[in-house]
């Protein structure tokens, strides 16, 4: 199948493959129409970011992304998402496994009202990752290491999760989000709630889940998508307006509403 | 100027510059507040006021059915009488009735007299043995009928006093009201002071108020709620194991899978009007399907059960849905988020956090279950029940009364000691009630610290 047909970038498309391909990708909440025809292609490896004002269709997309409209009653997605070339809506596939793939981090913290152990462990183990206690802890741990937040909680792990702050709450659910090892990263707005030192923490994670991971993330600040994303797109009232190299959407922006956004005429 | 902006009230009354002196409008605003504030706390004060009364008069009534005058006497078990061919064969003990067992009560209440250096003008031996409740003749049968080896000893008996007699010591019975009572004397209450006196007449703990079943009605002393408190346990058993399980397996499925349509829509206004529905419905309902169709026998407490069960799901659905509601879903996007199916998502989060109120809701539910009458009259749990339901499950299935029941027949005998006996059952009701409750506080603090 062709993986290469993103329109503007096909000369600059390198040898890394394509994780995400979607197509013409609609979608409605009853009658209103929040994403209008959608075409991206994802790269794997890849920091790819998601800019735009608010209310413009980010995590609607970025939700389509793991099915996570599948539980709003309202919402109707259009259109093909392919993962690695898997049409992700087909009948056949299982959101719950497509899920594990494709891990989440939500735009308002959510820990389980439970342990901080036990919201790292919770999916490693429903997902079998861990053979016995010793492994689990060594996932919990790597886990927490990676989201930027073990010095701060490794000596109350079973203290509950909702009683940390909530930058610390966001930096744990990045590392629940890791520790199921997904193949992809959606984060919304993970740095929405933490202050400049946890953000260059997060961020310096992001940029370490490139290594194996493609990561997606939702932001509303230029700077961080500039300083952590390889690829850019630019939405605004549901419309993908533009979408390309990071250093291409900040120095040389090819539509005129992306070059008020970044310089701060719209929002 | 900004005249222009300012409200009608502000050009009236121009703001007073000093915030120490209070413009028209707060004082109208803070008048306001001071009488919704009284009359807040008159309400609260009239429903505590009636709860007092309602204290007071339960308590004053009943708690005297908490003590009942015992005489202990001490009985020779005639061996001539007992076992007249003297080989203890039960059979042969059997066949004597508790009249033969009159004599001896009478010999031995002579002879707690003589000791007691007691006189006796005017009341014969007869008479003094009417000091004692009808039903220790019975009492001293079934000792006997167990240990037929004690035939022949002298043993000290702790007997339940005439149901007059307690009534004179609890004030209930005068001498005036004696002299024209056919069952009682003020002879026999003159004696009855002197035992009392000696010491063979005592105010003791009734724990046969909780252990003995119905007596009738010649004998209120006698009466107690065994058979009905196991018949409340053994209804309220079914109710949790039914109710529970299918009241929140049904609230899942409504809350968390059914799509919304209008079939899910009118199944829920039906839950919500069944909630609604008088409960002696669910009587008749019983009455109709359990008993007439099905064939189960009456007064028996499985019918009870699955009738209070009915009653008791819409009240479980309604606060397991209102608390499967209250759970956020960012809870249930975070599950789903880390690939938990559905199921896991509710099993391992979303329920846990709706535990508490589900359970507010059952403890609800069985504490309306647990003081619902109606329904019961016309399944049959008015019967009078002396024989004890036997052990679960066979048990579910014999005869058995039920607290609240027991409460509305005792209210409907002649003799006041029933209605003494009534309050006493209330008592006992709104204790199992508190007991529950708390049980529900202690459940919740539980289930809430663990997060
Ligand atoms: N559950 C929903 N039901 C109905 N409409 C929705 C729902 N969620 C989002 N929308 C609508 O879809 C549009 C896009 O919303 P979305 O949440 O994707 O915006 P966003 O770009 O993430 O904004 P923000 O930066 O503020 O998070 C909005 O107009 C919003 O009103
Ligand atoms: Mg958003």
């Amino acid at each position: 199948m062709n993986m290469y047909d993103s329109p503007e970038r096909e000369a600059k498309l390198d040898q890394k493959a394509t994780k995400i391909s979607a197509r013409n990708v609609q979608v409605y909440y009853g009658e209103t129409h929040a994403l209008k025809d959608v075409s991206v292609d994802i790269q794997d490896k890849t920091v790819t970011a998601f800019i735009g004002p608010s209310g413009c269709g980010k995590s609607t997309f970025l939700r389509c992304i793991n099915r996570m409209n599948d539980t709003i009653d309202s919402c109707r997605v259009e259109g093909t998402i392919l993962l690695e070339g898997e049409d992700i809506y087909d009948r056949r596939v299982d959101p719950v496994q497509l899920r594990a793939k494709v891990g989440m981090v939500f735009q308002k913290p959510n820990p389980f009202p439970k342990s901080i152990y036990d919201n790292v462990a919770y999916g490693p183990r429903i997902h079998g990752l861990a053979r016995n206690k010793a492994e689990l802890d060594d996932i919990v741990e790597r886990a927490l290491r990676r989201g930027a937040i073990w010095n701060e909680v490794k000596d109350r792990l079973q203290s509950p999760g909702t009683g940390l702050s909530g930058g610390q709450q966001q930096r744990l659910c990045i590392a629940r989000a890791v520790a199921t090892e997904p193949e992809v990263l959606l984060m919304d707005e993970p740095c929405s709630a933490l202050d400049p030192i946890a953000t260059a923490q997060v961020e310096e994670l992001i940029d370490e889940l490139r290594q194996d991971y493609s990561v997606v993330i939702v932001t509303h600040s230029m700077q961080q998508a500039a300083r952590v994303s390889q690829k850019t797109a630019f939405f605004h009232l549901g419309n993908l307006v533009e979408f390309g190299d990071t250093d291409q959407i900040f120095t040389r922006p090819q539509d005129s509403r992306t070059e008020s956004y970044i310089t701060g005429r719209i929002g | 100027m900004t005249d222009l902006t300012a409200s009608p009230a502000n050009a009236a009354a121009p703001r007073p510059s000093s915030l120490l002196t209070l413009d028209a409008r707060t004082k109208r605003r803070n008048a306001a507040e001071a009488r919704f504030r009284m009359m807040g706390a008159i309400a609260v004060a009239i429903a505590v006021l009636a709860l007092v009364g309602l204290l007071v008069s339960i308590l004053g009534n009943g708690l005297s059915s908490f003590r009942q005058t015992h005489v202990t006497l001490e009985v020779f078990l005639d061996p001539a009488k007992l076992d007249k061919a003297g080989d203890r064969d039960p059979a042969k003990i059997a066949k004597v009735t508790t009249f033969g067992y009159a004599p001896l009560i009478q010999a031995a209440m002579q002879t707690a007299i003589e000791k007691a250096g007691a006189t006796t003008e005017g009341v014969n031996a007869k008479q003094a043995a009417g000091l004692i409740s009808d039903e220790a003749a019975a009492t001293l049968r079934r000792f006997v009928m167990a240990h037929p080896e004690r035939i022949g000893e002298t043993l000290s008996f702790p007997m339940l006093a005439n149901g007059r007699v307690d009534g004179y010591f609890k004030g209930r019975v005068t001498m005036e009201s004696a002299a024209l009572d056919r069952n009682i004397s003020p002879e026999q209450l003159q004696l009855a002071d002197k035992l009392r006196a000696a010491g063979v007449i005592e105010m003791k703990f009734n724990w046969g108020l909780f252990t003995a079943p119905d007596a009738s009605d010649t004998r209120p002393e006698a009466a107690g709620l065994g058979v009905a408190i196991l018949g409340s346990a053994y209804m309220m058993l079914i109710v949790l194991v039914l109710a529970l399980p299918i009241g929140v397996a049904a609230s899942i499925y409504l809350e968390e899978f059914a799509p919304k349509n209008r079939w899910t829509d009118l199944i829920e206004v039906n839950i919500s009007n069944l909630a609604a529905v008088p409960s002696i419905v669910f009587g008749i309902l019983g009455l109709a399907v359990f008993i007439n169709f099905v064939g189960l026998p009456q007064s028996a407490p499985i019918v009870g059960g699955l009738v209070l069960t009915l009653m008791t799901l819409p009240t479980i659905i309604i606060a397991t849905r209102a608390a499967l509601k209250a759970v956020p879903p960012s809870i249930r996007d975070a599950a789903l988020g880390v690939g938990a199916s559905k199921m896991q998502s509710i099993m391992h989060h979303v329920l846990p956090l709706a535990a508490p109120g589900i359970l507010t809701g059952t403890i609800i539910g069985l504490a309306q279950a647990l003081g619902e009458t109606a329904p019961l009259l016309l399944i049959g749990m008015v019967a009078f029940v002396r024989e004890y339901p036997g052990a679960p499950p066979e048990g579910f299935f014999d005869p058995a009364s039920a607290l609240p029941v027991q409460v509305y027949n005792w209210t409907q005998r002649g003799d006041p000691a029933f209605i003494e006996r009534a309050s006493g059952a209330i008592i006992v009701l709104l204790i199992f009630l508190m007991a529950m409750n708390i049980i529900a506080i202690i459940l919740r603090r539980r289930f809430e610290r663990r997060w």
